[in-house]
């Protein structure tokens, strides 16, 4: 267990959830691929505090990390849910008309 | 507090076993029934043929289903047997709350794998209430951490002695131990399971599948009434006997407690339940908090 | 454990870890892929107390199995066409996302193999909860206080943007309607 094994899993964690952000056309999916890549931030971030810095602020930053995290599911569910009520459909390519 | 090896992982699962099945005796019979009739049902669910359903989530379902019975060990993996432990974890009293966390995934999958209106309506119904007590359960394991300064169990217990955390606490201790009731589909809050869906998320479960669930829903009885015991009455604390004596004891009369008064209230419908968690037991267990917290600053 | 065990065991939850999060875009069924991000957590959780960050890892596996509940019956209730009944494509650009992917992988992966890491500074402490505790506490308490008015506004906004009544929908114009006019009664009677 090195440093460079927690960053590689990580990184392909977050490879699968960039594909996955990218790729799907369902909100709620979408979301699931930002989940992805946030669980890869967490687990470099908890790597490179063990192995550069163990120190109680990284510890703090981390708890930060979660809290962005919470937010963001928090604030996808209610765009979900306004987008759904209001278009009857929640694909991203759908809500894409400010553009137009 | 000494940690003893994994191996004896067994017979922790045994004691968890021991103390669902008693859970089970007790109730059927106060119900009118035999003390073996939890046997007799156990022995036929055994030799029951499974029944198949059209398109039906199979690995949900079994998940879902054997589930119950892991959160319980897991569960138990943090709580002492006198002054021996499975895992003498830092973050013991959390550990506890994530694993309660997992019935909420457990039942829901049992509800769903089964490709069944009314499973899917029992899973569904389960989640609601889930969203009514895991606050106030959150809140109310709280109390015995900030009590201790600890979210470690052993100091949980060490810092009980001479006063049990139950009796400046009790508002917390009620509502962990209905949350208990609550996180194993039980009496009360069994509407998941409720006679009016056909049974709910057991409406399509048989053989093996049924007897673990059902074994699983008295193990999570049991495992939440050994944490009440480590958190609320003081572990193995108590005069003469061996401390893993008290443990036993403590826990047993706990459970046998809240089977026997979980039969007498009725049912409660999950829709009217989340405001009831929300806006009157949270308050209230904040409340229970904000004294535990002074008090300690105080002393 | 000795090491190699412990090795074994954190490649193990590795693979555990990306496998299921490829399962929650290759399945068809939205449970599955729910319940498959979540089982992709709880391996990161595993995988985090390795590196012993207990708190954090057990809150991990905690909030992360609780979402994924929750996410499960939005993933039913919106997912327009069901893929589990009618197999169908549901991405778009995918070989754009599929290049993006590979790519950032091997820029990532090759960064975290190729940057020379410092040494470690500094020791950890004996109790790692406790020292968080008291640094949340401590040291680092201006982010806690910017951290909790930050969720309560988003509690706030979210219940805003996601529901359809208003107040004066509930107690009329005046606001005097009592008992409230709700589509679900709660169990206050407020």
């Amino acid at each position: 267990m090195t440093l460079q094994a927690v960053l590689v899993i990580a990184a392909a964690l977050f490879a699968v959830g960039l594909y996955g952000a990218i790729s799907q056309q369902v909100l709620v999916m979408v979301m699931m691929g930002l989940e992805l890549m946030i669980n890869a931030v967490i687990l470099a971030a908890a790597g490179l505090w063990w192995f550069l810095a163990p120190t109680p602020d990284g510890h703090v930053l981390l708890l930060v990390v979660i809290a962005a995290m919470t937010v963001e599911m928090a604030m996808g569910f209610a765009v979900a849910t306004v987008l759904h009520r209001s278009r009857g459909s929640d694909m991203t390519d759908m809500s894409t008309d400010l553009k137009q | 507090m000494v940690t003893v090896s994994v191996a004896w992982a067994p017979l922790a699962l045994l004691l968890v076993v021991a103390a669902a099945w008693w859970a089970a005796c007790l109730d059927a019979v106060v119900s009118g029934g035999r003390w073996g009739a939890p046997a007799a049902e156990a022995a036929r669910l055994l030799r029951q043929r499974r029944r198949t359903l059209l398109a039906a989530d199979r690995l949900l379902w079994r998940l879902g289903g054997g589930g119950l019975l892991v959160a319980a060990l897991l569960m138990v993996a943090v709580i002492p047997l006198g002054r021996w432990t499975l895992s003498d974890l830092g973050v013991g009293v959390v550990w506890f709350n994530a694993m309660d966390v997992l019935v909420w995934a457990l039942v829901w999958m049992a509800g769903w794998g089964a490709n069944s209106t009314h499973a899917l309506v029992g899973g569904y119904r389960f989640l609601a209430q889930a969203l009514a007590y895991e606050l106030p359960l959150m809140f109310a394991l709280t109390a015995p951490a900030v009590g201790a300064g600890s979210l470690r169990v052993a100091d949980v217990i060490a810092a009980q002695h001479g006063l049990w955390f139950v009796v400046w606490m009790p508002v917390a201790f009620v509502v962990f131990c209905a949350c208990v009731v609550a996180f194993s589909v039980q009496g009360p809050f069994a509407a998941a399971a409720a006679a009016d869906i056909g049974g709910g998320v057991l409406a399509e479960v048989s053989g093996v599948d049924r007897l673990l669930l059902l074994a699983g829903r008295y193990a999570l009885l049991a495992a939440g009434s050994a944490f009440a015991v480590v958190a609320f009455f003081g572990g193995g604390d108590g005069p003469w006997l061996p401390d893993w004596v008290w443990t036993l004891v403590k826990t047993f009369a706990v459970l046998s407690v809240l089977v026997l008064v979980r039969r007498r209230v009725p049912l409660l419908r999950p829709d009217r339940l989340v405001e009831v968690g929300w806006v009157l037991v949270l308050p209230l267990t904040l409340l229970q908090l904000l004294v535990v917290s002074v008090v300690v600053v105080v002393r | 454990m000795t090491g190699v065990v412990q090795t074994v065991l954190f490649w193990g939850l590795g693979a555990v870890a990306v496998a299921a999060g490829v399962v929650v875009f290759r399945t068809d069924s939205m449970a599955r892929a729910t319940y498959a991000l979540a089982a992709s957590f709880v391996a990161v959780g595993a995988q985090v107390l390795f590196l012993h960050l207990d708190y954090v890892g057990v809150i991990v596996v905690l909030m992360m199995v609780m979402e994924m509940a929750v996410m499960a019956v939005y993933m039913v209730m919106f997912m327009g066409m069901n893929p589990a009944l009618m197999p169908m494509s549901m991405v778009h650009s995918r070989k754009t996302s599929l290049g993006v992917a590979a790519g950032a992988f091997i820029v990532l992966a090759g960064g975290a193999l190729l940057v020379p890491w410092p040494a470690r500074r500094g020791a950890p402490a004996v109790d790692l909860t406790v020292s968080l505790g008291q640094a949340t506490m401590g040291s680092k308490m201006l982010v806690m206080l910017v951290v909790s008015p930050v969720l309560f506004s988003t509690i706030v906004s979210a219940l805003v943007l996601a529901l359809p009544r208003s107040r004066y929908d509930r107690l009329g114009d005046d606001l005097r309607r009592r008992p409230a006019e709700d589509p679900q009664p709660g169990g206050v009677g407020r």
